[in-house]
């Protein structure tokens, strides 16, 4: 219902070769379980509402229509002049008061169903964290149990930008746990077809859940306003078959992959990059770019050129857009917290081929 | 319709005497109003941050209640009252005594403040920055002392004007409005007191 | 103090009122009269005055925004100028624009309204006008002062709701979020000093025989109104007290580094920004209370309860606040009462429309440039409720929340509820305050303009919110199905200000040409009408004694006046 709107053709670029793009993030066509509960009560509020629109401005229209003063003879005597009336008023309170308790009810359900549902503990964990302004996205498997019993996680690989999730269906046999949390300031993760938003906020852990029924690319944005470059804080959620999931994500946990030799471009890029401060930020498992502290501060590059694109979903990984953004990342995202690192030309060559070969 | 305008509108109504609140009162009621919702927000503030500081140091290591403070502030309250009874009497020099008394308990208080956090900021080392206890704490017994302060300021006026002879009978309900003013700010004390010396002791 | 004794009616003053083009003042004197003048109806056509200008500037920088957004991947603007402007914007339309004109309301008509010569304190009144003078240029200045010492940053970027700790010093360098911060906190002292002089005016200054169930519907509005303002402005002004002792004090209150709490700046942010919707959109209720019934030649339908529904809706939006947070993670039985709390709104709000409606019922409906605003102001806040009533379903809300569809929703409020009504208000009291009426011909443009030009703007915003266009990006893809709403929002803007514009000259043209008004020009019934217009500076020659809502009404019919029915 209501998915018309979205007549405008789309015209995204393709990000991932074999799946469908769904650049239109209507919420009205939803594909995933809390989205279409969402959806479902939705659609009662907003046709309980287009009904009192429709019955209050028929009451608008007639009064304006019937009750028009003709002219300055009839203005002479004032018509009766009526101060109110206890049962019409007492009508028009009790009225909408039922109607109140409708909405209640279907709002109190809905929220119920949606924000206390209980994943199973096989289900995929994610912890999303925010970044001004990109996603740092750590994979998460259980290591054991803790002595409560409970299963403790720990960091499976790590990834940014673009999350991988396998399919799922109606019954939600393969659902998503995101884990949300940010380093800096608040964002708020919104893929409208799969779920509603809920906030990434700093000194606080929230939680959503996602299980898409179909494959494909699915888009959205941060919704919160998050500084300088909110409006380019996009999100990719690459909803994949759990036979390619697994390929994937075997894919992200290989070690890291060396330069072939004879790429003499690529192997002199790989000594650029760890001459120069990039290793302060950004890590590639298993080498010594392990960002501040270990920690990070940009995105993990290890599989850097197996995502579709970059600074979080503006543009495609090309040869060219890398090293247009190694020039002057500032060029293509006003307000970035890299750095322009001034490098050469050469540089800036070598190390856009070396970051082409982190397949 | 101009014959009717310039008429004055009035009707002969019964003749009931018309006599709103005074402006005064009903000024001093809202600003009341409007401080204590001031006041209510650092109080939250202080609630929902107790027990939540990383480091220390924590209230139950170094409040102490404090016994002599709350004493004077709270009995200025009475002192006050007694001060304004001799006013209606017409005794100045009761009402002086009094309202001087008045005074100095709520100076003592101040000076009482001022050396606890000379305490907790020259020996346990806690300023506003060091964790969101302290953070809390000075800011809401500092927002209620400089309330203290104001209402001195507001007592010592009323005191030297009367000492010069400038306080006439038209101004006892600025008097009267002070001493509201002053009432307050004990009873703002009084939930201060609960919820930082009693609520928060053992955090 | 200089008000004892407005009250009674001793004064036998025999001055004729000036009317406008009478006086021959020069410049000087001119404007040494504006700035040392304590009376309330110059107070108020200050406020209301310096608003509109603050209008202008706001709403340039509205169609800058809407320029840059016309079409995607625009490069109008820079990503911080868009983000400066959409808070420059926000926070100028609500505290610069919308509180000052509805303060300028309450300062012109409240005295007269009650049968006062003056509000309770004038002295605080004129204090109150130039804190929010000085204010709103301190917060523009920050435009030159912004950056500081540290060069970063210009006029306030964080977004008129400011979220911590994206205004912390590490995220929010240099000086800009301070004259956002310093600026609101002294107009907010304004603000509480205008309210409270309000309440007094209104409790103790009121005419003989007023009792408060006389008092005309907009006297009680704005009553109303005052009490959230010195309830919900301190709310506001702790929080940003705390905000200043985090960036100068290195306090942790909302340093999330150290165990502060980023949600506690939204939760005291919405105890204050709820209210202020209310603070915002009562005053309308207000106009609409005295403009529909005159219009309608009825008096108002259900005067007692649309009293109720006032005080039901102020004291309602004090527990409703979190209904902008349903998105930060509360808990479910959190989510559950705010979301009650919010539609439960609805109820008293329903009431007034179907009361305005039963006004016109039955009446000889005059359609005049204040009741075509009114009746446009009917169908739009029903919209506007409406739309307010989707986004209270929690569930829904997490879709819509932060997305265009808010801003179409808040658009619907505060242009087509509270902007409408500020018109119709200049309508119908402009002939009061100048002794001109505007130009109909002038007005009639404007109205269809304006009108045509806003819905243009602000419904396609409801469907770009629906297909997941988020708010206050400054730039956006291609191929998101978002580019046909964008353009015709951005299209709108040419209406809508070909619609000021011409209002704008109506204003001036009218000061000097417009027809002359008379004292009562439109048959009304309050008190204000029972005086010159303009009126003199003591307002009545002898202080006014009513005995119905309707002073004017029981005059003019002597055989059948109210009193005999209330």
């Amino acid at each position: 219902m209501l998915a018309a709107l979205a007549w405008f053709a789309p015209t995204i670029s393709t990000l991932a070769a074999n799946d469908p793009i769904r650049p239109i993030a209507n919420m009205f066509d939803p594909l995933g379980t809390p989205a279409k509960m969402i959806h479902d009560s939705s659609i009662l509020v907003s046709i309980i509402c287009l009904v009192i629109f429709i019955v209050v401005t028929a009451m608008l229209v007639y009064v304006v229509i019937k009750f028009p003063s003709k002219g300055a003879e009839d203005e002479k005597k004032e018509p009766p002049q009526v101060y109110g009336s206890s049962q019409i008023e007492l009508a028009w309170t009790v009225i909408p008061i039922l109607i109140t308790i409708v909405l209640i009810l279907v709002t109190t359900r809905t929220i119920g169903e949606i924000q206390d549902k209980k994943l199973p503990n096989e289900a995929l964990r994610v912890r999303v964290i925010g970044h001004q302004w990109w996603w740092e996205l750590e994979y998460l498997k259980q290591d054991g149990v803790d002595k409560d019993g409970k299963p403790v996680w720990k960091r499976d690989f790590i990834t940014a930008n673009e999350l991988h999730i396998p399919v799922s269906d109606r019954n939600s046999t393969r659902p998503t746990q995101l884990i949300l949390e940010s380093v800096d300031v608040i964002h708020s993760y919104w893929v409208p077809q799969l779920n509603g938003k809920t906030d990434v906020v700093p000194n606080r852990t929230n939680h959503m859940w996602l299980d898409p029924w179909e494959t494909g690319t699915y888009l959205g944005n941060c919704a919160e306003y998050c500084g300088t470059q909110h409006a380019n804080m996009l999100i990719r959620v690459i909803v994949q078959t759990p036979e390619d999931f697994e390929k994937w994500c075997a894919a992200q946990r290989a070690s890291v992959v060396e330069p072939p030799v004879g790429d003499a471009l690529a192997v002199a890029g790989k000594k650029d990059y760890f001459a120069n401060s990039c290793v302060s930020c950004h890590s590639i498992a298993g080498t010594v770019s392990r960002g501040v502290e270990g920690g990070v501060f940009g995105p993990d590059l290890t599989h850097f050129a197996s995502r579709a694109s970059f600074a979080s979903g503006m543009a495609p990984i090309t040869l060219d857009n890398i090293r247009d953004w190694l020039r002057d990342p500032h060029h293509l995202k006003p307000g970035v917290l890299m750095p322009n690192m001034q490098l050469t030309d050469t540089e800036v060559d070598q190390i856009a081929a070396y970051l082409m070969t982190l397949k | 319709m101009d014959q009717f305008i310039n008429q004055p509108v009035s009707f002969a109504e019964e003749e009931r005497p018309w006599r709103p609140p005074s402006l005064r009162k009903v000024g001093m009621l809202c600003l009341i109003t409007t401080e204590t919702a001031l006041f209510s927000i650092f109080v939250v503030a202080y609630l929902f941050y107790m027990g939540k500081s990383l480091n220390g140091p924590y209230p139950h290591e170094i409040l102490a209640f404090p016994w002599s403070g709350s004493i004077a502030l709270i009995g200025s309250s009475f002192t006050l009252h007694a001060a304004e009874w001799f006013l209606k009497k017409g005794n100045r020099a009761m009402f002086h005594l009094w309202w001087f008394i008045t005074i100095a308990m709520g100076a003592y208080f101040l000076y009482f403040t001022g050396h606890e956090w000379y305490e907790f900021i020259y020996h346990h080392h806690l300023t506003i920055s060091t964790n969101v206890f302290g953070s809390t704490f000075y800011s809401l017994v500092g927002l209620h002392a400089s309330h203290v302060v104001v209402g001195l300021i507001l007592l010592s006026i009323i005191l030297i004007s009367s000492l010069r002879g400038k306080l006439h009978h038209d101004h006892h309900e600025h008097v009267e409005m002070i001493g509201w003013y002053w009432h307050f700010v004990d009873a703002v004390w009084i939930v201060v007191l609960t919820v930082v010396y009693i609520l928060s002791a053992h955090y | 103090m200089a008000h004892g004794s407005s009250t009674t009616p001793e004064d036998d003053f025999v001055i004729t009122p000036t009317r406008p083009g009478e006086e021959k003042g020069s410049w000087s004197s001119v404007i040494q009269d504006l700035l040392f003048t304590v009376d309330h109806k110059k107070l108020g056509l200050m406020y209301i005055g310096s608003g509109l200008i603050f209008f202008v500037i706001a709403g340039l920088m509205a169609a800058a925004i809407r320029l840059q957004l016309a079409i995607p991947n625009a490069h109008f603007l820079e990503p911080d100028v868009f983000n400066r402007f959409f808070t420059m914007h926000g926070t100028a339309m609500v505290f610069l624009v919308g509180m000052p004109i509805i303060f300028g309301m309450a300062n012109y008509l409240v005295p007269l309204m009650v049968g006062a010569r003056d509000m309770a304190f004038p002295r605080l009144n004129a204090f109150g006008f130039w804190m929010f003078f000085f204010s709103a240029w301190f917060l523009y200045f920050s435009y030159f002062a912004g950056p500081g010492l540290y060069n970063a940053g210009s006029a306030p970027d964080v977004g008129w709701f400011a979220y911590s700790p994206l205004t912390s010093k590490a995220f929010s360098r240099g000086h800009s979020s301070d004259y956002w911060t310093l600026a609101l906190l002294a107009s907010g002292v304004g603000s509480i000093a205008t309210a409270i002089n309000i309440i007094v005016t209104t409790i103790s200054l009121r005419c003989k025989g007023m009792t408060l169930g006389r008092m005309p519907l907009f006297v009680w509005t704005f009553l109303v109104v005052a009490f959230l303002v010195i309830i919900a402005i301190p709310p506001l002004s702790a929080c940003q007290i705390m905000l200043l002792l985090d960036r100068y004090l290195g306090a942790k209150f909302f340093d999330t580094q150290a165990g502060g709490s980023a949600v506690l700046w939204q939760h005291f942010f919405w105890i204050f920004g709820h209210p202020e919707v209310y603070i915002l959109i009562l005053p309308g209720f207000a106009a609409m209370n005295e403009i529909v019934p005159v219009f309608s030649r009825k008096p108002i339908f259900g005067y007692p309860i649309m009293v109720g529904a006032n005080v039901m809706i102020a004291f309602i939006s004090l527990g409703v606040w979190a209904h902008h947070m349903f998105t930060v993670g509360m808990t479910s039985l959190g989510n559950s009462f705010f979301a009650i709390s919010t539609m439960l709104v609805a109820v008293p709000t329903g009431i007034k429309i179907f009361n305005w409606i039963g006004t016109m019922y039955g009446g000889k409906i005059r359609f005049e440039l204040p009741m075509l605003f009114c009746i446009a102001f009917l169908f739009q806040f029903l919209i506007a409720g409406l739309t307010g009533v989707m986004l209270s379903v929690a569930p829904f809300d997490w879709q819509l929340s932060d997305s265009y569809f808010v801003v179409a929703h808040f658009h619907y409020v505060l242009i087509g509820g509270l902007l409408f009504t500020i018109f119709a208000t200049i309508y119908f009291w402009y002939p009061k305050c100048f002794g001109r009426m505007l130009s109909h011909k002038l007005g009639m443009w404007h109205f269809w303009l304006f009108t045509i030009g806003f819905h243009v703007t602000f419904f396609p915003q409801h469907i770009s919110g629906f297909l997941g266009m988020p708010r206050r990006i400054y730039t956006y893809e291609a191929g998101r199905g978002w580019e046909i709403w964008n353009m015709m929002s951005s299209l709108g803007v040419i209406l809508q200000a070909a619609g000021i514009l011409i209002f704008v000259w109506n204003l001036i043209y009218s000061y000097r040409k417009g027809k002359i008004a008379g004292d009562d020009p439109w048959d009304a019934w309050t008190l204000e009408w029972a005086t010159t217009s303009p009126p003199p500076d003591y307002n009545f020659e002898k202080t006014p004694e009513v005995r119905s809502r309707r002073p004017l009404w029981d005059l003019k019919h002597p055989d059948d006046p109210d009193w005999k029915y209330e």
